[in-house]
């Protein structure tokens, strides 16, 4: 069946998280003055203050996480809010091991809250969706 | 900073003809005759307009469909609490020269809407959250709940968001105009289907039909209009982030800047407020919103309302129209609270009436928890 939940389109900036992301890297912004990963990437740092916020570079992230918080869509219901999405599925916020945290899904067969434990370590997986374009998602180690 | 306290009111307040389910009406409907309805209600009427707020839609469409010519606009769009910035805008505006009467408008056929605006897929939100389905405002108001929960008990934050849900709806049944028309037991919360664990259906607001406006003028101006003036004693505002994944703390919103800005313009603290109108797109927002503008501490909403403290006959008087949860929500409710707010000063409330009404705090949330509005405003 032809994928057809939301597809991201990248943008120069963020080229390279998505490229990375189709060959089973997790890719994130660094500032070299913070001294500090960032997500979402963009070419300038957007800590403020910060000394040189043009002064960033990409680094590979290590892909372990700890999951900060979660929900589950449609539980118990299996109504997804969209098209294409099949409830229940687990939206989450993860804190990666460099520091800063991103939006996901957590991967898992029937999740329930009783599952899902604030803090549990994760680990990166990918789900290819298109030719270009593999979705970083997570799952418990 | 020029000290604004004082300077203007809020001299009309209506909704649009019907609200509700109301099939056949456009956005536009909705704002203009919430327009007019608040128009007439402050004894004025659009050629005495010059100065245009809304959000959601463009002054240049909005102007035209109305048929002003406004000589100041303003279109900040920043969720549902974009209705109360526009406050402290208005007064800014106003003191300045720049308009006399503002209008401020709103209108949402949430429920029956033709068509729905699509977004730039190449911005964050839709490059880095709605390809995982974080998809309407449950999933991310849902997710911060849950951290909440992490921090606070799940069980202790359970039986305060129901509490605040039975409590709300006890008030909507006091509204004529409310969509909610029957009774909610806590059993009633705790059966209530799953839409986005860990919120029952009965954690969310409603999706109805509905316009709403009102009419901010001078406060030498406002003693010549038909009505009771709102004086704005107090006007702040602010904004932490736009994606749920970028918010600093999920469980503190701007409220903890744009509340005790807003007090301390309005020279009061919180035992001199009589009615607290707090945005209630789902449960949670009020018990993150009553901490942050500090009316308990960190973790304390469940306990500060216990044992229905917020419903009728209680000694916290909060969203008395039966809020976003039970009376309307069309999607930028924050014009609603502004409404119940004035008419409760006035005292026009009937069987809902609030016995003191001097002074009411309006506080507007919007986006994802992402931006505030704090108003003070109260009558002579
Ligand atoms: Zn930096």
């Amino acid at each position: 069946m032809a994928y057809n939940k939301p597809i991201p389109v990248p943008q120069g900036e963020s080229d390279v998280y998505w490229q990375n992301a189709k060959k089973g890297e997790l890719w994130l912004r660094y500032c070299n003055s913070c001294k500090e990963a960032y997500f979402f990437p963009t070419d300038i740092c957007r800590a403020i203050p910060c000394a040189n916020p043009r002064d960033t570079k990409w680094i590979q992230a290590s892909g372990k996480a700890t999951l900060y918080t979660f929900a589950i869509v449609g539980y118990e219901t299996g109504k997804a809010p969209h098209p294409g999405f099949e409830a229940p599925y687990v939206t989450a916020i993860v804190e990666l091991e460099e520091g800063p945290t991103m939006p996901t899904n957590i991967v898992m067969d029937d999740p329930t809250p009783e599952k899902l434990q604030i803090g549990m370590p994760l680990e990166v997986v990918f789900e290819d969706i298109t030719d270009e374009i593999a979705l970083p998602k997570f799952k418990p180690v | 900073m020029t000290d604004l306290r004082k300077t203007a009111a809020i001299v009309g307040v209506d909704e649009s003809d019907e609200i509700g389910k109301v099939p056949d009406k456009s956005n536009l409907q909705h704002h203009a005759e919430a327009a007019h309805n608040a128009l007439a209600d402050a004894g004025l009427s659009l050629k005495d307009v010059d100065g245009l707020f809304t959000a959601g839609t463009s002054t240049l469409q909005l102007g035209e469909y109305l048929g002003v010519k406004p000589s100041f606009v303003d279109t900040t769009a920043v969720g549902g609490s974009s209705f109360i910035i526009h406050i402290a805008h208005a007064i800014a505006a106003i003191d300045a020269g720049y308009c006399d009467v503002a209008l401020v408008t709103h209108g949402e056929a949430g429920r029956s809407m033709r068509s729905r605006p699509g977004g730039n897929a190449s911005d964050p939100d839709p490059q880095y959250q709605t390809p995982y389905g974080f998809i309407g405002q449950p999933v991310a108001y849902s997710m911060a709940a849950r951290r909440y929960m992490h921090m606070y008990g799940e069980d202790k934050t359970r039986q305060g968001m129901a509490e605040i849900a039975v409590a709300t709806r006890k008030w909507a049944l006091k509204h004529p105009k409310s969509y909610m028309k029957d009774e909610m037991s806590f059993d009633d919360y705790h059966n209530s289907r799953w839409i986005s664990w860990p919120f029952h259906l009965l954690d969310c607001c409603l999706v109805t039909d509905a316009g709403g406006a009102f009419v901010i003028t001078s406060a030498e101006r406002a003693k010549d209009t038909a009505k009771k003036p709102g004086y704005i004693l107090g006007a702040a505002e602010g904004q932490t982030h736009g994606m749920i994944s970028q918010m600093p703390d999920l469980t503190r919103t701007n409220a903890v800047n744009s509340g005790p800005k807003a007090m301390e313009m309005a020279g009061i603290t919180h035992s001199d407020i009589d009615l607290a109108m707090i945005y209630d797109s789902f449960t949670y927002t009020v018990m993150a919103t009553l901490e942050s503008l500090g009316f308990c501490g960190p973790g304390e909403a469940a306990d500060f309302v216990a044992n229905q403290r917020t419903a009728p006959g209680g000694d916290f008087a909060m969203n008395t129209n039966g809020g976003g949860l039970s009376h309307t929500h069309s999607g930028m409710y924050g014009m609603f609270l502004i409404l119940e707010a004035v008419r409760q000063l006035r005292g026009e409330c009937g069987d809902r009436q609030i016995k003191d009404h001097n002074i009411a705090l309006v506080n507007g949330t919007g986006g994802s928890l992402s931006s505030t509005g704090t108003t003070v405003l109260a009558v002579d």
